[in-house]
């Protein structure tokens, strides 16, 4: 399968501070990659890197165009669409105004609309509270709001900061089941990043292995399952 | 009785100039967290070149409307090349610009135009329907065209994509730009539309305090004041802070402190509020854990 997004020897920094350490990194066009890795070893910077968020170093290409040089929004132009850590919604905007703003850039009245009606599709509760301001939604609900605005976006490629941080299992698993059916039915790449590894590699059809910095293994998810030193760190049997 | 009516109303009219650029104000200070020293200053200016294209033959309405026009380049052109160089510096030095601004601009307009009073004419008749014992023919209008002025920013803000764009960056710069804001160019426009806001202002001032480079000065302390009384970070807030100002400073000069120390008003309202409640009526209060 042809590579969507492509780094090669990917350095990030916090100001002096290096923080990835020449990381190689692919994620196949309609697949979903998963990122793991223990608190630091560099995940929501490597999704960082790839929006221009933070200084970065290294050859880093999106659907063949190099992304050396661009800015945040030039590179989310490109169709790609962030859910940071911590959600990032506009909490004294209404939900219908975050997804609004997640459509910014597309002039396309009538796809913007349509997309309106599949998140609400994907969402309900969304469409139910959609004159509610967003501060007011339940962590769950902003979770969905997030990833909601980003496919407002259209995005070729989503980059998930971990969607489960702080919900009920329920929830995520709610949540989960609706990602892959969005990859499914829209095509929608993804690289995920997960502390909840178990559920990440479920969903993924490929894994990478972050540790302080560095990529150290790489495979299928269902490799990465069986690998014994994964399983004893990360998934805990 | 009829003279405390006189004093609200043009309490009011002088209230809806120090409302619009409390307005100004707040619209950079929710950009970048610091008040524009030269936000009054910018006006006066503005307010000169309406004089100037006023005294080249333009009828009123037409240099009204260009005024604003330039204003809003004006503005935009500093934000790019004297705000944005400094816009990660220490917040001391972003005063330090923001004063020099403030410095620049008065002495520009003085060099130019010199440090003579001069009038500045009025657009509304003064035999017009709408100006009666109580209120002067000016005074009414100025209050129709900042009402206006608001009026417009309100609609700007609420119906349109630009307007929500923009109040997305004031709220949260780093989820802006992940939806493709260009958060620069927002930044730029604010100041120009704070800076066209402003305008707006100083030609509605200057027919009341004479137009000369330190026409604003005690303008911006107002607002400053009404800003504050507001809650600096909520702009409707800011707009009712200006009118109360307005009839506040009014009612104190003729009843209570006379005309002479009216300007401590001002300051005792800036007092009063950072001390009593500092996020103001309808400010936000900022809580942090810690």
């Amino acid at each position: 399968m042809a590579a969507l997004l492509e780094a090669r020897g990917l350095k990030a920094y916090y100001g002096p501070i290096p923080v990835l350490h020449g990381v190689d990194l692919e994620v196949e066009a309609g697949g979903i990659t998963a990122l793991l890795g223990a608190n630091g070893a560099g995940k929501t910077t490597l999704l960082r890197a790839i929006c221009a968020m933070v200084r970065r170093e290294g050859e880093i290409r999106f659907a063949d165009r190099a992304l050396e040089g661009l800015g945040t929004e030039d590179v989310v132009r490109l169709g790609v669409a962030h859910v940071p850590d911590g959600r990032g919604t506009f909490a004294d905007l209404t939900v219908e105004e975050n997804l609004r703003l997640g459509a910014y850039t597309r002039g396309d009245r009538t796809r913007v609309a349509q997309d309106f009606e599949r998140v609400y599709g994907y969402f309900p509760r969304l469409r139910e509270r959609r004159r509610q301001q967003a501060g007011t939604l339940s962590g769950g609900e902003q979770q969905m709001l997030a990833i909601s605005r980003a496919l407002m976006l259209a995005p070729k490629l989503l980059l998930l900061d971990e969607p489960s941080f702080g919900l009920a299992p329920l929830v995520v698993k709610d949540i989960f089941r609706i990602l892959r059916a969005i990859n499914r039915e829209q095509r929608v790449s993804m690289l995920i990043v997960e502390q909840n590894a178990t559920s990440a590699l479920d969903l993924a059809d490929r894994a990478y292995l972050l540790e302080t910095g560095r990529a150290v293994m790489s495979g299928s998810a269902a490799a990465i399952r069986c690998d014994e030193a994964v399983r004893r760190s990360y998934l805990g049997y | 009785m009829t003279a405390l009516l006189h004093q609200i109303f043009s309490g009011l009219a002088i209230g809806g100039i120090y409302a619009s650029v409390a307005l100004a104000l707040v619209m950079i200070y929710q950009a970048t967290h610091l008040v524009n020293f030269a936000q009054g200053e910018m006006a006066m200016f503005s307010t000169y070149i309406a004089s100037s294209l006023i005294g080249w033959g333009l009828p009123y309405w037409v240099a009204f409307g260009l005024t604003l026009a330039i204003s809003f380049a004006g503005g935009l052109a500093i934000q790019r090349i004297v705000v944005r160089p400094v816009q990660d510096a220490p917040v001391l030095s972003v005063v330090i610009v923001f004063i020099g601004l403030l410095v620049i601009i008065n002495s520009m307009a003085g060099a130019i135009y010199s440090y003579t009073i001069t009038p500045f004419p009025s657009p509304f008749p003064s035999n017009a329907w709408y100006g009666n014992s109580f209120i002067s023919p000016h005074e009414a209008g100025s209050i129709m065209v900042t009402m206006g002025v608001l009026a417009l920013v309100y609609v700007f803000f609420r119906f349109t994509p630009l307007g929500l764009a923009m109040r997305a960056v004031a709220q949260n710069p780093v989820s802006s730009r992940l939806v493709g804001i260009r958060v620069g160019w927002m930044l730029a426009l604010g100041w120009g539309l704070a800076a066209a806001i402003g305008a707006a202002a100083g030609m509605m001032a200057a027919p009341i305090f004479y137009l000369d480079p330190n026409m604003m000065g005690s303008i911006l302390l107002y607002s400053f004041a009404g800003a504050l009384l507001g809650g600096i970070d909520n702009p409707w807030g800011a707009v009712i802070g200006g009118f109360t100002v307005g009839v506040l400073e009014n009612i104190a000069g003729a009843y209570l402190v006379g005309t002479e120390i009216k300007l401590s008003v001002a300051l005792v309202i800036i007092v009063g509020v950072l001390v009593a409640k500092p996020s103001g009526l309808f400010g936000r209060r900022l809580v942090s854990r810690v």
